[in-house]
């Protein structure tokens, strides 16, 4: 018996496939593409024409474009809440300047020394017109020209990389995917009809999101792409009573999200079951993959997986890294490109390799190395974002299978979903957080109740070493939900899993 | 811009019962240094307009960078499909009276302009923060932080609101982590960005700035060798930049009646108060006086108006422990029928305004400082934020601190590190047992309150004096 509700249709794994077929329901805004370059070709312009006169001075740009048209609609109570859209891009735009020591030997041009290197950005909206953006671009680059000679020296300034210096780079990528979302018209009525009956609650996002970079050294990259997410919950008669859901993709399919809100309905009738309080202690624990999911993102989002988290004492990886800290063999972390639809551009116009492992089968293997972090702990940069946080998390399968998870299980917890996790002491690898929707007390492999809701803190050397027993043998993509300033994309890859002991305390 | 809007305005030919467009421009820059070398030196313009249109009882959005005519009449035009398309689902059918024709402005206080100091002297401050901050070897990362804002906001609507308010912001952090073998320890100024005011660059240079980042990087490297907080239950005192956080996650987030309503239930959560215990319920002990006051001159989110166009007054939330009303806009108000205030808010032009905190703030009492700690026998005195994490109704919380010293016979003694904390709302209020008075009230703030479906991250204020609970359970270093 299965209680995971994460349902997730037509993720496009196909990284750098370019497809210029027509997107349904999807209006793309070829203007903004076309008014990219077009700013892009007046940045290099100006540059030349504003390059300092003495030679060995260079000044060099990098140019970011972040940009969606967005449907937001929000449901309570199987009713509409809200509804609206946005349109919104910015780009930012980074100037670096530095003065060039050529090298002994005038062929040898790799090894050129940069001094005095100093940097400056500025985000401004873009809207797509070019009447509008250059002149906004044009003042902002003045703007950032007049500063530079102003700020202070930064010794680990990251400068674009010409193709040729940097041979692992490729110097231009486009990935356009198609796809089909709803018409906007229609979003409640497919929505809401089939849970009319329920108490349905959740939050669709859908559209087009673009990304884009160009800089100095002749670097390209392009990425678009539609989807949408859909995060529901379904609630019973009682605040706890209540089933997680998640449906995204490129593509909508409405007997998938029927089919979908049909599991989780059946799954809020187990519910019912009079709740069972646990007292605090400690309790053998199964995590479905939304749950595992949780914990990842805390880890992936400050749990300090980059160098420089490592380096400046801000990662609960320290110990593992240096070999005082172990974790079980079964578990293994990485980035996998190649199952998600996101830009394997970062910031800097580098591309990530298309999987990387970061701990294998529970020893430290890579850190994640930005441009900046390369400079100043002399590590070769492996194509991470400014903020070394992953962005295509996968954790290795077990071989625990589904059909077995309860009576592996026994007698303990079935968690579903954990909520509002954080790290109660980062350096030791302490996690904090509380179980949410549906979870259960089971014994001897059966469901006997749902739980009131219980608070774990422990140790992630602990539940992720000696007390994991075990993965569930097939992974779940768990679809990335946020929309904090954009809509996010991509997602993780992750299986469930079981652990002895997990230790809750309130 | 009210004269552009207020023309656009009337060049939208809709047949809607209420259209109002809120427009924005928010010019921030965003300076930090790291163990005194430069980490970022950012500009940013964001501007844009948020068109909301009123038809057939429901409220549809459209958000455009583009402010133009044109751009705002298509807007609308799209806003108005998106209110007519939902019509049949709406939750609540809303009229005009939860926008009320307003004309008015706000102006937040700035005494030193941010064009006043340039960019090789703000970079200069932060560098020598950084070494003031790095007292010893031991301190292996310093961090100085300084962001402004400055921020318009315009508002116009069919009904004839005309509203314009001016904000100016200054965030700051100053941070020291400390290494030995085995222990690393990290303090900062008063949490991550807790020193986030209204106000111009005399809110960051301020007097005492380099005594604090000299106080910052001595005591990270202090609790290297401090002892774990003990595991007890004992009489616990907040300094108050605990009790902003306190506040914020066990008051602020359960009084919201949009959770109340059940909107937030996907996503933040709901709460344990419910629409009758308005009036009525026993939140915490007598001492607990919580305002809503967006009159607190420099506290981080004060306003005149709400983004919906409604004048805000302070109001008591909770007056001598029992709850008044609830923080929710005219739309939340008029569904759950309860009292409420002028925070309908939205973070930004691109998101839709929903209920949020604005400045929540505990009320001073009379109990000197020293005379709360000389009262106490024994205890635990806490300050500064590093950890928090509570449930989706907000009932059982667990936070943690940089910094804490016990409290023995009266007296502050031994320095504790890795303090926590741990209970459930009503319990912890009750426990309530001294309120500092005026010259124990400190006033914080920060940029990162998040919440809402599209998620939006909010300003937000909060204020109080030192407290002291009884009978907490407190713990160090293992859960």
């Amino acid at each position: 018996m299965t209680l995971q509700t994460s349902v997730t249709v037509n993720v496009s794994n196909s990284y750098s496939s370019i497809n210029t077929a027509t997107q349904g329901s999807v209006h793309r805004n070829h203007r903004y593409r076309t008014t990219f370059e077009q700013l892009v070709e007046a940045v290099a312009r100006y540059q030349i024409d504003n390059q300092p006169s003495d030679d060995l001075q260079e000044t060099h740009f990098t140019i970011s474009l972040t940009g969606e048209e967005s449907q937001f609609t929000r449901f309570n109570q199987a009713k509409v809440r809200q509804s609206g859209h946005v349109r919104d891009a910015q780009i930012k735009l980074t100037l670096i300047s530095c003065h060039r020591v050529p090298a002994q030997d005038d062929s040898d041009s790799d090894n050129e020394v940069h001094q005095d290197g100093r940097t400056a950005s500025t985000t401004i909206p873009f809207t797509g017109d070019f009447d509008v953006d250059w002149p906004l671009t044009q003042s902002a680059l003045t703007r950032l020209q007049q500063e530079l000679p102003l700020l202070p020296v930064d010794p680990y300034i990251v400068l674009p990389l010409s193709a040729e210096a940097d041979n692992i780079q490729r110097r231009q990528t486009q990935t356009v995917l198609s796809g089909h979302l709803l018409n906007e018209s229609d979003i409640a009525n497919a929505l809401l009809k089939p849970v009319h009956t329920l108490d349905f609650s959740g939050f669709y996002a859908g559209g087009l999101s673009y990304r884009a970079y160009a800089d100095s050294a002749g670097k390209r990259h392009w990425f678009e792409t539609p989807s949408f997410t859909l995060d529901y919950s379904l609630f019973g008669g009682r605040a706890q009573e209540a089933v997680k859901g998640t449906f995204a993709g490129v593509r909508w399919q409405q007997t998938a999200y029927e089919k979908s809100i049909e599991a989780a309905a059946k799954q809020l009738t187990l519910l019912t079951r009079p709740v069972k309080a646990l007292p605090r202690g400690s309790y053998r624990t199964y995590l479905a993959p939304a749950a595992v999911a949780d914990i990842i993102d805390i880890i992936v989002w400050g749990g300090g997986l980059g160098e420089a988290a490592l380096r400046q004492g801000n990662s609960a990886f320290g110990k593992l890294e240096k070999g005082e800290g172990t974790l079980s063999e079964q578990f293994s972390l990485g980035e996998d490109f190649q199952r998600t639809s996101l830009p394997r551009f970062n910031s800097s116009g580098e591309i990530a390799p298309a999987r990387l492992s970061l701990i294998e089968g529970g020893r430290w293997k890579n850190s994640l190395v930005s441009g900046r972090s390369a400079k100043e702990y002399g590590k070769p940069s492996n194509g991470a974002n400014e903020e070394e946080a992953m962005r295509a998390p996968t954790v290795a399968p077990g071989t625990l299978k589904e059909k077995d998870i309860l009576n592996e299980l026994g007698t303990g917890l079935y968690i579903s979903n954990l909520h509002y996790l954080n790290w109660s002491d980062l350096t030791a690898g302490r996690i904090t957080g509380m179980t949410r929707y549906a979870c259960f007390w089971v014994e001897e492999g059966e469901i006997v109740a749902p739980i009131e809701n219980l608070r774990f803190d422990d140790d992630l050397y602990r539940f992720l070493g000696e007390g994991l027993i075990g993965l569930t043998d097939q992974q779940t993509f768990i679809p990335a939900v946020s929309t904090y300033d954009r809509r996010s994309l991509g997602g993780m890859w992750v299986p469930g899993m079981l652990i002895d002991q997990f230790r809750y305390t309130l | 811009m009210i004269g552009h809007l207020t023309a656009a305005l009337e060049q939208i030919d809709i047949p809607a019962d209420w259209i109002g467009i809120r427009a924005m421009q928010e010019v921030s820059s965003w300076r930090a240094m790291r163990d005194g070398y430069p980490q970022q030196n950012d500009h940013g313009l964001s501007q844009g307009a948020m068109v909301e249109v009123l038809a057939a009882g429901q409220f549809g959005y459209s958000a455009t960078n583009q402010l133009t005519f044109e751009s705002l009449r298509k807007a609308a035009q799209q806003a108005y499909n998106q209110a007519i398309t939902t019509s049949q689902w709406a939750i609540y059918r809303f009229t005009q009276a939860v926008r009320p024709p307003v004309k008015g402005s706000y102006i937040s206080p700035c005494v030193n302009t941010f064009d006043g100091m340039g960019v090789g002297e703000i970079n200069d401050l932060l560098r020598q923060l950084c070494k003031h901050l790095k007292v010893s070897t031991a301190v292996v990362r310093t961090s100085a932080i300084a962001r402004t804002h400055n921020v318009d906001t315009w508002f116009v609507s069919s009904n004839g609101s005309q509203i314009h308010q001016k904000l100016a912001m200054v965030e700051s952090h100053l941070g020291a982590i400390a290494q030995a073998p085995g222990v690393t320890q990290s303090r900062t100024d008063n949490g991550y960005l807790a020193r986030s005011y209204q106000g111009g660059w005399e809110r960051f240079t301020e007097d005492d700035l380099w005594e604090r980042a000299t106080r910052i990087g001595q005591q990270a490297v202090a609790l290297l060798e401090a002892p774990d907080c003990p595991d007890e239950s004992t009489t616990l005192v907040l300094a108050p930049d605990q009790m902003m956080l306190q506040i914020h996650e066990s008051v602020g987030h359960p009084l919201e009646l949009d959770r109340i309503l059940g909107d937030e239930r996907n996503y933040a959560g709901g709460s344990f108060v419910k629409p009758k215990d308005f009036g009525s319920l026993v939140y915490g002990s007598k001492l607990m006086n919580i305002t809503f006051d967006t009159g607190l001159e420099g506290e981080l989110a004060s306003y005149e108006f709400d983004d919906t166009g409604t004048p805000s007054e302070r109001a008591y939330l909770i007056r001598d422990g029992i709850l008044q009303r609830g923080l929710g806009g005219l739309e939340s108000q008029r569904r759950l029928n309860v009292p409420g205030v002028a925070c309908t808010r939205a973070c930004s032009w691109n998101r839709p305004a929903i209920d949020r905190m604005a400045n929540i703030n505990l009320e001073p009492g009379e109990t000197e400082f020293e005379s709360m700690i000389s009262s106490i026998e024994s205890g635990v005195y806490m300050e500064s934020n590093r950890s928090w994490s509570i449930d989706d109704q907000r009932q059982k919380f667990q936070f943690g601190c940089e910094y804490a010293r016990k409290i023995e016979n009266g007296q502050l003694t031994t320095l504790l590190k890795n303090p926590n904390y741990r209970s459930t709302t009503p319990k912890f209020w009750s426990s309530l047992a001294q309120v500092g008075d005026g010259k124990t009230f400190k006033v914080y703030g920060t940029p990162y309150c998040g919440k809402g479906e599209p998620n939006q991250l909010i300003r937000v204020g909060h204020a109080s004096p030192v407290c002291a609970f009884e009978d907490i359970e407190i713990f160090g270093g293992a859960a």
